[in-house]
């Protein structure tokens, strides 16, 4: 393999990562602070995908539709949080798992109703097309490259939020001490849907980001929650930091894993078994990395105070 | 009797009198309904071993169901195809003989879940539902992408497989064999919930601390749960091939981790005869809604968050009043 095709298969695992990255943030804040476990943010994922998609189309646009599939997604996630998730956050994990796997058909067949079964596309804007050329003669489509710095910047600026403003310091809190909080004359319910919110809104980019790499449709939310649990449980639920560090590891154990597998399984079998058993052991591989660190670390890399 | 006994009761024959009255009404689409809630309850009635009793929330149950059918597939494909599956360091063919395949199924399941076992259980509370789901995505994904047995496909079962005696291409006769299988299960978890050992695993989902404080390791009595847990969810899996002659990685897929939860949970967590009556509602309401509306998942969706947010206990609860303890 060259070091040029090596580079790009890097970086695929790193976009994947970051992509992993917006989902798991707002599933590991929201169980750091409500201590909720929500399976319906896949279907936040979508919803920005299908708002972007269908924004893009009527308007021309990409930048509209992404501002839209924020938004879009963040209002999904405040009006899902009041109507729903609020009477859940007392209640135990089995119950919270079970109406969020309700509200997934709700949301699916909802989507499928209003869409169709068909498969939306959206297109790279146009200033973003085409490809870079980095340091060493490798050739990167500049879109993918976009989304790795958009997503370093949103890690960054989620620190920032949380380690320097006001809100921060009230999601702090509220991860630490819920009563306490409240006693403080912090109005809890609408920090929590705040914090759903922006959890929604990370998800909604996150899906309008990979609309435009793969095709946008009904279902295509729940692969990448459970990718995203995996990150969370991997890094330590709760844990923003190791909700990133987890999403690059996953993303790049993934993708490396499907390119050097089978091509180290070659070494010593035939081609079409040594692709089949690499193939097979490639895509197990992250919840082999899972398996491992939770056999080590049973609470994750960053275990928080949760 | 208590009301519980008494609505036990009627569920348990309400199944052996529905295929009946149903080919008397000579509608026999509806046995086979039946043999689905049957073999669908089983592999709840499995679960509900894990969860109720010793409040171990596995989210990845499929693996076992999954497991179990492809058991069935396999070991049916090489009968039929009369290769033997391995001939090294013992010649072992496949058989179409139910009573093998159940073993063969329920000894692979244990095996699994005791390896699935020990990793999952040094974690508890939201890391085991993760960790439990990891796994079975795990062997859902090498399912896909191993080509032996179909792969993505999924592996047809040309014949369905005999059981001595009798003929199981007769629906009513292969419903009946579920329904023992269902029965004699419940018998076991009933018998199992008030033996010792029972009361060990309640005291582990109680209260850990207390149960080691008697000389018990929680650890050990969970895992031997969590292993008549899958043993009894991969029967249910071998008969669930059986009935649509078909294996494929769906089986395996989380959305059928997440129904056979939604069996226990929609029946009443901890109740014995809770998955069969979770199982019939759902299965009702999925008939009856598909036969509505394209759309039926919607409202699907809408009851269950109905039944989650506002019926605590589930039917069971609702019917029979609250649980005894716990």
């Amino acid at each position: 393999m060259t070091l040029a095709l090596f580079t790009e298969q890097l970086l695929n695992g790193v976009q994947f990562g970051i992509m992993l990255f917006l989902m798991a943030a707002g599933l590991t804040l929201v169980f750091g602070v409500m201590g909720l476990i929500n399976l319906a943010h896949g279907s936040l994922y979508m919803i920005g995908a299908f708002i972007c998609a269908t924004v893009a189309v009527a308007t021309g646009s990409f930048w509209l539709g992404l501002i839209a599939s924020l938004a879009g997604a963040a209002a999904a996630g405040a009006v899902m949080e009041i109507v729903v998730i609020r009477r859940l956050y007392a209640r135990d994990h089995l119950d919270q798992v079970l109406a969020t796997f309700a509200l997934i058909l709700i949301f699916s067949e909802g989507t499928r109703w209003v869409f169709g079964s068909f498969p939306l596309y959206l297109d790279i804007p146009p200033i973003l097309q085409g490809a870079v050329f980095l340091p060493g003669g490798v050739q990167y489509p500049l879109y993918r490259l976009a989304i790795i710095i958009a997503g370093l910047a949103i890690a960054l600026g989620l620190y920032l939020l949380i380690s320097r403003t006001r809100l921060g310091m009230r999601i702090r809190a509220g991860e630490s001490d819920r009563e306490m909080i409240s006693a403080l004359g912090v109005d809890i319910r609408t920090l929590y849907t705040i914090v759903f919110a922006l959890g929604a809104a990370l998800a909604g980019l996150a899906g309008a980001l990979v609309g435009a790499i793969q095709s946008v449709q009904v279902g295509m939310g729940e692969p990448v929650l459970i990718l995203a649990f995996v990150v969370i449980v991997i890094g330590g639920i709760g844990s923003v930091k190791g909700a990133l560090i987890g999403a690059i590891l996953v993303g790049v154990v993934d993708t490396m894993g499907r390119i050097l597998l089978p091509q180290f399984f070659a070494l010593f079998m035939e081609n079409a078994q040594a692709t089949s058993v690499g193939s097979a052991l490639a895509s197990m591989a992250i919840y082999i990395l899972m398996a491992i660190i939770l056999a080590l670390k049973p609470q994750g890399l960053f275990a928080a105070g949760a | 009797m208590k009301r519980e006994t008494i609505i036990n009761w009627v569920l348990g024959l309400g199944l052996l009198a529905f295929p009946f009255a149903a080919l008397y009404l000579d509608e026999p689409f509806y046995v086979t309904l039946a043999t689905r809630v049957a073999i669908l309850a089983l592999a709840g009635v499995g679960l509900n071993i894990a969860l109720g009793l010793g409040g171990m929330v596995s989210f990845g149950h499929a693996a076992f169901f999954g497991i179990g059918g492809y058991v069935a597939g396999i070991l049916s494909q090489h009968a039929f195809n009369d290769e033997p599956l391995f001939t090294w360091p013992l010649l072992i063919s496949g058989t179409s003989d139910m009573p093998v395949i159940w073993l063969v199924a329920i000894v692979i399941c244990a095996l699994v879940a005791v390896f699935i076992g020990l990793i999952t259980l040094r974690t508890s509370g939201v890391y085991f539902i993760m960790i439990t789901l990891a796994f079975a995505q795990m062997i859902y994904y090498f399912a896909i992408s191993w080509p032996s047995y179909g792969g993505e496909d999924g592996l047809s079962i040309y014949v369905r497989n005999g059981f001595p005696g009798l003929n199981t291409l007769d629906p009513l006769q292969f419903f009946l064999i579920c329904c023992a299988a269902l029965m004699v299960c419940l018998l076991l978890s009933a018998r199992l919930r008030d033996s010792r050992f029972g009361a060990a695993l309640q005291v582990a989902r109680q209260n850990d601390v207390r149960l080691a404080a008697t000389g018990i390791a929680p650890l050990n009595i969970r895992l031997v749960a969590f292993i008549i847990s899958a043993a009894m969810t991969g029967l249910a899996g071998a008969l669930f091939a059986d009935l649509n002659r078909f294996v494929s990685p769906s089986m395996l897929s989380w959305q059928v981790s997440g129904e056979i939860m939604i069996f226990v949970i929609l029946g009443g967590v901890g109740r014995l005869f809770g998955p069969l009556a979770g199982a019939a509602l759902f299965i009702v309401l999925e008939f009856y809604l598909g036969g509505v509306t394209e759309h039926w998942q919607f409202f699907l969706g809408l009851i269950l968050l109905g039944v989650v947010l506002f019926v605590r206990g589930g039917l069971l609860g609702v019917l029979a009043g609250r649980r005894d303890h716990g």
